[in-house]
């Protein structure tokens, strides 16, 4: 591992996370997000299905030719059965682009389209990074649960060092979800996250994007 | 390994100056509106694009609490169409979105560009916030910070990023001084002293809609910007 990871998976990149809440914003609105508890339950049940998709589409697409970064954004189309999530997770894989490109210069990045999915960028970005595939899994994982439980912190006003609890105690799941997704492309879905990110889509008075 | 990276050599390609469309002429201007609620943004913003828009090739960005509120107000203020307005989400942060992580900004001003070839001047709107919010200079060019009278005369003096460093300072509602008990040469004062000589306009909308000042402000810079 080098610092890189760190940095791919730090809040403070500039990659548009924080306007994105993983569909804790519309959980909150239909009181299945109340509390540290239920939080919990919500950030587990997430990492356990789009964050494993995205930790393997994240693993295969570290290192990966252009043709197999192509097949992979498909894949992650195919896994992404809500068109509101899949708007979200191209806005986020274009938002890592723009930085990324910066950050760590590399031929890799031409491979990609204009909008990819967010783990196909991500993956990118680790390799463009000098990281492995189990890194750019690990940043996957944590990805998926450490921006929704940063937006329930702010729309539910939680306490945020129990919420920083919350997010560390998640860790064994992390890595045990980063250490299965490598070298498999994982197909969990959640139609529980599916309708909530559609319902959540067509609101007006949303404060995230997803 | 990652490539070295020699920073000695590194050139901000978003930085004034370099930033160029694919033909290599310069985009358009992108001024930031920032300052706290109801000073009067929305208005100006609205006001600039009725004074504007008949010369320049226009469009603008919101960012507000709930995405439609200041898109609908300049729909009907502005007779600007609606593909010329983008809203942004903020995530409950309206001052990241336009300092610390700016990309769904960037994003809005990346489409309204694409969708308009010809765009020469990009109005983003901040959601409302405090004293101390301003705009990173790789959203924008230019920024102009706006107070009203009527939060009182102390805000000059008070400082802040917005107060001391914005490029042009707005002082909004000057038609209210005698009905809030502001002094406006105080204001006029206080802010020539924090402001180390960048210029600050004492406005009414209410009094001239066409916010005829400020939009000379913005063709100064639009006119310096072409010149580079």
């Amino acid at each position: 591992m080098t610092s890189a990871l760190l940095t791919l998976a730090d809040s403070r990149l500039p990659a548009g996370g924080h306007t994105h809440s993983g569909g804790v914003e519309q959980a909150i609105a239909a009181g299945i997000v109340h509390d540290p508890g239920s939080l919990a339950t919500f950030l587990r049940r997430r990492l356990a299905t789009s964050g494993l998709v995205a930790a393997g589409l994240a693993a295969a697409a570290c290192g990966a030719a252009a043709e197999r970064l192509a097949a992979l954004d498909d894949e992650a189309d195919a896994r992404t059965p809500s068109p509101a999530s899949r708007t979200a997770s191209r806005q986020q894989g274009r938002g890592l682009v723009r930085v990324g490109r910066r950050a760590w210069p590399s031929p890799l990045w031409d491979a990609l389209t204009d909008r990819p999915h967010h783990p196909i960028a991500l993956g990118v970005a680790a390799g463009a990074g000098g990281l492995a595939p189990r890194d750019a899994a690990s940043a996957a994982a944590y990805l998926s649960i450490s921006g929704p439980a940063t937006a329930a912190q702010r729309l539910l006003a939680m306490d945020p060092l129990t919420v920083a609890a919350v997010t560390a105690r998640l860790s064994p799941d992390v890595d045990d979800v980063a250490e299965r997704a490598v070298g498999e492309l994982p197909a969990a879905t959640d139609p529980l996250l599916d309708l909530l990110a559609e319902v959540h889509a067509a609101r007006k008075d949303r404060f995230f994007a997803s | 390994m990652p490539p070295d990276h020699n920073l000695d050599d590194y050139v901000d390609p978003y930085a004034p100056g370099h930033r160029h469309s694919a033909d290599g002429k310069p985009g358009p201007l992108r001024v930031g509106l920032g300052g706290p609620v109801g000073s009067g943004k929305t208005a100006l913003a609205a006001a600039l694009c009725r004074t504007l828009g008949a010369e320049y090739d226009l469009a603008v960005v919101t960012n507000d609490i709930y995405t439609t509120e200041d898109a609908d107000f300049l729909r009907r203020n502005a007779v600007l169409p609606d593909d010329r307005i983008e809203a942004v989400q903020t995530g409950c942060c309206p001052h990241t979105a336009i300092r610390d992580d700016i990309t769904a900004n960037l994003d809005a001003v990346e489409l309204l560009e694409s969708r308009h070839p010809g765009l020469e001047l990009v109005l983003v709107e901040s959601g409302g916030d405090n004293l101390t919010a301003s705009f990173s200079y790789g959203l924008v060019d230019a920024q102009i910070f706006v107070i009203d009278v009527a939060g009182g005369d102390k805000v000059p003096r008070k400082g802040g990023p917005g107060v001391t460093a914005a490029d042009l300072l707005v002082v909004n509602k000057t038609d209210l001084a005698p009905m809030v008990g502001a002094d406006l040469d105080v204001m006029r004062r206080d802010s020539a002293a924090v402001r180390n000589g960048k210029p600050t306009h004492l406005i009414s909308l209410r009094e001239d809609p066409s916010a005829a000042t400020v939009a000379e402000w913005v063709r100064e810079q639009i006119r310096a910007r072409v010149l580079v």
